[in-house]
């Protein structure tokens, strides 16, 4: 009988709350081994969620915990999965919060009602529904968090990872980092194309060094690129193709039909002189600025 | 307005597409063009799209045959002022317009198109004379 169940469940809990929590807290504490300060904080947590559980008992519906009288037993689990998410922990650690309820609960059940087996058995039955769907609560929570956090992590890689610097007048850089796939080309491409209204420039420095492997789809995708810096009037040089990287190159047969040079400095140094213009070294200043990582390499 | 004006810069023609092209636009456009560079002389044509918002496939096609017939005339061809989501869009289309120069504005435009007759000037002298 429901209406039987929920109310002496919520009774036990009432009397018994002292004893629950002290049990559950020390449950968890041997299961985590947690330190002395998160003791503390585990039985508050801990009480917190057996007052909401009492709370949901006495009026809401086993059947559906996502009632408004489940609301601070879920805020509960809310937190306390979201915060183990953040910190590492494993979906069955997090989901051991409500699992590990079982044992003290089932202890007082026991105690309580054991001399009516009928009773026992159905009261054990409808708390492990409840709390199943609990901690079934508790892993979507922890999965959703987790989500959040690998959705943000990839936003701010994109952002962080496509920077375009202006180098000198008219000539911007786009040093690549990392792994081009379609997504990123389309802001990188965005950013260098707008870099480029901003600026005026006429040439666009493409550096991967940072590009780990150049595949078919990431030639394409550099392809595409360069094409379209071409349609804004601006001629692209590539540089810092490593050794790996120009025999995959070869062997694949891909041909990016530009300009490239070893180093940024190289491509640079070209850039100045496609825009007119030369570095010259100044006699004295340069000689001792350019004289001083020599000696130390010299002394190392 | 079915026809877009041509103007003259010095032995440049300078064509500001505004409005979107149609069929019969684009073939007035080529005509006119052809007929001018000619009529003119010109050396150079740059063909300002700034204020184009869209280009399809069928206005690239369009560029890459201006481009193609002042070439036989002996005049090179300049596109300016593509926007960056336009140039994004022809890429992805696989319009790379290869046979057509490419400037960020009108300014930059003409100086790309005067390095380009300074370059091939030698056979040209003949022709700067009269």
């Amino acid at each position: 009988m429901p209406p039987k169940i929920k109310s002496s469940l919520s009774r036990l809990l009432d009397d018994f709350e002292e004893e629950i929590v002290r049990n559950w807290a020390g449950a968890q504490k041997a299961e985590l081994k947690s330190g002395q300060g998160e003791d503390q904080q585990l039985s508050a947590l801990a009480r917190r969620f057996v007052a909401g559980l009492r709370a949901g008992a006495e009026k809401g519906r086993f059947e559906n915990i996502r009632g408004d009288e489940w609301a601070e037993a879920r805020a509960v689990l809310e937190e306390v999965s979201s915060d183990r998410a953040l910190k590492g922990f494993t979906p069955s650690e997090s989901a051991t919060f409500v699992f590990s309820l079982k044992g003290p609960l089932f202890d007082v059940l026991r105690r309580e009602v054991g001399k009516d087996p009928e009773r026992l058995g159905e009261e054990v039955w409808a708390a492990t529904l409840l709390l199943d769907r609990l901690g079934l609560y508790t892993v979507e929570v922890f999965q959703k968090s987790r989500e959040a956090v690998i959705a943000r992590q990839q936003e701010e890689l994109l952002e962080l990872s496509t920077p375009v610097v202006q180098l000198w007048q008219g000539i911007v850089a786009l040093p690549l980092i990392g792994t081009l796939d379609s997504s990123r080309t389309q802001v990188v491409m965005e950013n260098l194309l707008q870099e480029i209204v901003n600026t005026g420039a006429a040439i666009a420095i493409i550096d991967i060094t940072g590009v780990p492997t150049v595949d078919t789809l990431v030639a394409q995708h550099l392809i595409k690129t360069i094409s379209a810096a071409r349609l804004m009037g601006a001629e692209c040089l590539i540089s810092g193709i490593r050794p790996q990287i120009a025999q995959t190159m070869v062997h694949l047969g891909v041909e990016l039909n530009v300009i490239s040079k070893a180093t940024m400095a190289g491509a640079f140094a070209l850039a100045l002189r496609k825009t007119g213009r030369k570095v010259v070294e100044q006699n004295g200043v340069e000689a001792v600025k350019l004289g001083a990582p020599k000696a130390a390499s010299g002394s190392a | 307005m079915d026809q877009i004006p041509i103007m003259k810069i010095g032995d440049c023609l300078l064509v500001s597409i505004q409005v979107d092209m149609h069929d019969r636009m684009a073939m007035t456009l080529q005509d006119d063009l052809t007929t001018r560079i000619v009529a003119t002389r010109a050396r150079g044509v740059m063909i300002d799209i700034s204020t184009l918002e869209i280009v399809d496939s069928f206005i690239g096609r369009m560029l890459n045959n201006i481009a193609a017939m002042s070439r036989v005339l002996d005049a090179v061809t300049v596109v300016v002022g593509m926007r960056p989501a336009v140039a994004i869009t022809l890429v992805e289309l696989g319009l790379t317009l290869s046979g057509v120069k490419t400037a960020l504005d009108v300014e930059k435009g003409l100086a790309l198109i005067r390095r380009l007759i300074d370059d091939d000037g030698e056979d040209m002298s003949g022709r700067r004379e009269d």
